[in-house]
């Protein structure tokens, strides 16, 4: 069904290679617990109340009956928990149980610990909260407009409008008065959510004056400071374990109300404390993809040079900050990372809404803009004549330049990725017929933020390898969400050691056991934690390999290093000689980004990034013009890797990539009616199953970046990306008309034909960009050349 | 099913083992599954018989655990994900999904597992539309399913 084209060959010995996952035995046998299936004595279960009103004032909480009930042992409301939080400094707007006033449907207001889940539930049930419902906001629209009653949050705002940004690279207008040819598009992104097949589930203990906190997050780091914070205590009396975790993609970034609840209700009852979300409950949890409303225009020379392009954005954020100040600027980061984009312009704005709070989602804050330009050049190709493949080519960003927004562009294999999805799927010479299309559209990602969520000068990633008695452990703190994190830091380090990967017990996800790694997010576990692992096994191996020089009596540079030997020495032989000359035999790496992948204006700490990883894609498919469904056909993707560090998990990471991307191109959706969430179960809200899934042929592409390690790039998040423009592009292809929209569904594709029939343009989409006093614009001179090499 | 108070007793094989157990009549396989007989295994997605995380198998055929109850098992031979193999072997189906790279996060592999084997056990050679029909209740956010299939299919050669 999919076939992975390696293109370099290389000495390594398990880099690169096909291999199992270090963690597949217990996942398969059913022995790796996750956080729900840990059970620590005398639990107590906990269970959060939620507010039924998308926006009210909270006028009273009467908890008296719930705490009277039998089996109850606390019950918390948000007087215990007064310090607020959130996962950006600039977004400190939550409390993990709202006391004065809710803000969508789902919002925590208090929380019982009880002797088993069933109890908790029932005296939530007695709790009796006054409310006064206020006007609730539900569209960017109504969010634009001044408050009827009273914002949604105080801090921010004029109204509802959270957070704006402006700027502007090179003289956008002087870019336009050049072009011979300039197009306005508008395009509509709706919402969906990660749907992990984990629910999130937390427990606490608080034993003396420690608290532990075991959960399903992606950034145990992170949650420890929010917990630090909320409960005043310093973080060295704070353990946070990543358990083993059952999907995140996005939606366990933040810190959350029932992590917050649990470790309150531990220190209250002096028990553990265990919350495990159901499934209603992770649709309101959310954090996920923004609904964002984009407008875009471009001039382009008369060879289909762009000349200048101005770039508009709104996000529907829903009720709480999250990371919404870096997704409304990834909205407008990388549009040029992979077309070289003279003038640039940018406005965006990030509204409150009264809907379960948008964060980020596999590919944050860029599908969506991704899918906007994808379809605007395909647009403009068809307005000059020009062939849409060809016209991006004559815009791709060269390796190792810069933007003009002053990203460091290193390795870059668009152009390869282009050629393998081309040829493969015979693209240019596609028969044109009613009711088949083929879509073509790239996209590009970052391997890893530039800068962590708060301030700080400290590694980004670290890690500690171990050997003792022979045996190696690799700590980390980088946190194995599926995506094969273990897997591919205990393969750097074998790679160093002669060592197979399944030799390398890793220790990660910990905040007492491990040194730092800020999480998986942003795509930057690869890029960072492997490079503070190489940094780490080099080190060891250079002891080894000394102990065993010395005893050899040669030169370091005669001992080899494979197969598990160390020279004429087993690994086990080896430690022990050098353990025997130097004692505990502990190495460490660490990594931070180089300080001038970006520039120094303000906002420019979204975007920038060690290296970025590109993708292609061409989608085939029959779209019924009498129906508008769509029957997928196949999908080629390549990937710029950089290399590959495990070539299976590769190649589950793209086609996991192509598979979300294609089910939320075409059905998933974050919908909600009356302030209410339409569907908030797994049969409702729609996805993927085995039979919508098309065939994949993956290509990967290895460009070799000069600093990843081993030259690796990542492969979490770009494989979605151009995937969902490429299904819009190939409906375009098969029934000639444009759905401006995601996801793509039968009935607006039927309205785009029932328009097209009338004499109308044939497309569906939004029609108006609102008017937005967007902030006045930032000038930022292009990046100058002369002051660097690239 | 004779009962004392509010439960049930309730006889129960489990992966060849009898048990007798004291549950509430509306307790669900899962959660007996889970929190009496402590096999964490089999996981829990939805708990509305949508997600396929927490199929078993019910005498040899796949059932979502979520919506079973105890009045409709007693005498029957459960098989979980902890059942499936003696030992530390793996099962042939565990195997292809290891070398497949079938799982990722993993949390939907126990019911994935169970379903295939059910699958296999009577059509060993399954086409690839019997294999997405056998699979189709199971959801999966982590692999794109592609590797699955081709795991079900090796899986089948070998054990055919």
């Amino acid at each position: 069904m999919t076939n992975v084209v390696n293109e370099t060959s290389s000495d390594l010995r398990v880099v690169g290679k096909s291999l199992p996952r270090v963690d597949a035995v217990g996942k398969l046998k059913g022995l790796t617990a996750y956080t729900d299936d840990m059970e620590l004595p005398n639990t107590l279960y906990c269970k959060l109340l939620r507010s039924h009103h998308p926006h009210a004032r909270v006028l009273s909480i009467d908890t008296s009956a719930a705490l009277a009930m039998e089996g109850v042992a606390a019950v918390i409301t948000g007087d215990d928990l007064p310090i607020k939080y959130g996962i950006m400094p600039t977004s400190q707007d939550e409390h993990a149980l709202e006391n004065e006033k809710v803000r969508f449907v789902g919002d925590p207001v208090a929380a019982v610990a009880a002797v088993d889940e069933e109890t908790a539930l029932a005296a939530c049930k007695l709790i009796k909260i006054e409310y006064e419902p206020l006007e609730a906001i539900e569209s960017i629209e109504h969010a634009l407009l001044p408050p009827s009653d009273e914002p949604i949050h105080d801090y921010a705002g004029p109204g509802n409008i959270h957070r704006m940004g402006a700027l502007e690279f090179g003289d956008v207008d002087q870019g336009f008065e050049n072009s011979s040819h300039i197009r306005e598009d508008i395009f509509f992104y709706e919402g969906n959510t990660h749907l992990p097949m984990e629910q999130h589930s937390a427990i606490a203990t608080f034993v003396g004056d420690k608290l532990t906190l075991w959960s399903s997050t992606q950034n145990p780091h992170y949650v420890h400071r929010a917990l630090a914070r909320v409960f005043d205590m310093p973080m060295g009396h704070i353990r946070v374990v990543a358990a083993p975790h059952g999907g995140g993609f996005g939606g366990k970034s933040d810190p959350f109300s029932h992590e917050m609840a649990v470790c309150k209700l531990a220190m209250v009852t002096g028990r553990p404390v265990k919350c495990t979300l159901t499934r209603e409950e992770v649709f309101y949890v959310h954090r996920g993809r923004h609904p964002v409303l984009m407008w875009v225009r471009t001039g382009v020379s008369e060879d289909g040079k762009i000349m200048a392009m101005h770039f508009r954005t709104a996000l529907d954020g829903g009720a709480y900050g999250s990371y919404g100040p870096a997704s409304m600027l990834y909205t407008g980061a990388l549009q040029t990372t992979t077309y070289n984009i003279p003038a640039y312009r940018f406005e965006g704005v990030r509204v409150f809404t009264n809907k379960a709070p948008c964060g980020p989602k596999r590919g944050h804050g860029t599908p969506q803009p991704r899918f906007a330009l994808e379809l605007h050049l395909d647009k403009i190709a068809q307005e000059i004549g020009l062939d849409p493949v060809e016209l991006r080519r004559r815009n791709y960003v060269k390796p190792y330049t810069r933007t003009v927004n002053h990203l460091r562009i290193t390795s870059c294999g668009i152009e390869e990725v282009t050629d393998r999805v081309i040829e493969a799927s015979g693209f240019l010479n596609r028969k044109r017929r009613l009711g088949h299309g083929m879509g073509f559209a790239i996209s590009s990602y970052m391997c890893g933020a530039g800068l962590p969520i708060y301030w700080n000068k400290l590694p980004h990633s670290e890690c500690i390898i171990q050997v003792n008695r022979g045996g190696v452990s690799l700590y980390c703190g980088a946190t194995d969400i599926g995506q094969g994190s273990d897997t591919v830091l205990a393969t750097v380090a074998a790679e160093q050691l002669g060592l197979w990967p399944t030799d390398i017990r890793v220790v990660s996800g910990d905040t007492d056991l491990a040194p730092v790694d800020l999480g998986s997010y942003s795509s930057r576990v690869t890029f960072m934690a492997g490079n503070a692992a190489l940094q780490a096994a080099r080190e060891m191996r250079d002891i080894l390999v000394d102990a065993v020089a010395e005893k050899m009596e040669c030169s370091p540079q005669e001992v080899m290093v494979a197969d598990g030997k160390v020279g004429e020495l087993t690994f086990e032989e080896a430690a022990t000689l050098a353990q025997e000359k130097v004692g505990v035999l502990s190495t460490r790496g660490s990594y931070a980004p180089p300080p001038n992948i970006g520039g120094r204006y303000k906002a420019s700490g979204v975007g920038p990034s060690p290296a970025y990883s590109y993708s292609a894609a061409v989608a085939d498919l029959d779209a019924d013009p009498y129906s508008g469904e769509i029957q997928l056909n196949k999908v080629w993707i390549a990937h710029d890797i950089g290399r590959s560090i495990n070539s299976l998990a590769v190649k589950g990471q793209v086609e996991g990539g192509v598979y979300m991307g294609l089910s939320e191109a075409m059905m998933e959706a974050q919908l909600y009616r009356h302030g209410l969430h339409k569907q908030p179960s797994m049969l409702d809200y729609k996805s993927f199953t085995f039979f919508e899934m098309p065939e994949v042929e993956t290509f990967l592409v290895e460009t070799v970046d000069l600093e990843g390690p081993y030259g690796a790039k990542e492969v979490g998040q770009g494989p979605l990306l151009p995937v969902i423009p490429a299904v819009a592009s190939a409906v375009h292809d098969a029934l000639d008309v444009w759905v401006d929209e995601v996801p793509i569904t039968p009935d607006k594709i039927m309205r785009a034909l029932d328009a097209k029939a009338k004499g109308r343009e044939g497309r569906y989409g939004p029609k108006n960009f609102p008017k937005i006093s967007y902030p006045s614009i930032v000038k930022v001179p292009p990046f100058d050349a002369s002051s660097s090499p690239f | 099913m004779g009962s004392i108070g509010s439960r049930e007793v309730l006889e129960l094989s489990v992966n060849g083992r009898s048990h007798e157990l004291l549950v509430k009549p509306y307790a669900t396989l899962l959660e007996i599954l889970r929190e009496d007989l402590r096999l964490t295994g089999t996981k829990h997605g939805c708990e509305a018989g949508e997600c396929g995380t927490c199929v078993v198998l019910i005498d040899g055929v796949p059932q979502l655990s979520c919506l079973v109850l105890p009045g409709q098992i007693e005498g029957s031979e459960i098989t979980t994900i902890e059942g499936v193999t003696n030992g530390s072997e793996l099962h042939p189906v565990q195997q292809a999904f290891m070398d497949h790279g079938a799982l990722q996060c993993g949390y939907c592999t126990p019911g994935m597992i169970l379903s295939s084997v059910a699958l296999l056990e009577s059509n060993p050679v399954p086409s690839r539309e019997e294999i997405k029909e056998a699979l189709s209740g199971n959801l999966c956010r982590c692999t794109g399913y592609a590797s699955i299939i081709e795991a079900v299919e090796d899986a089948g050669r070998f054990m055919a």
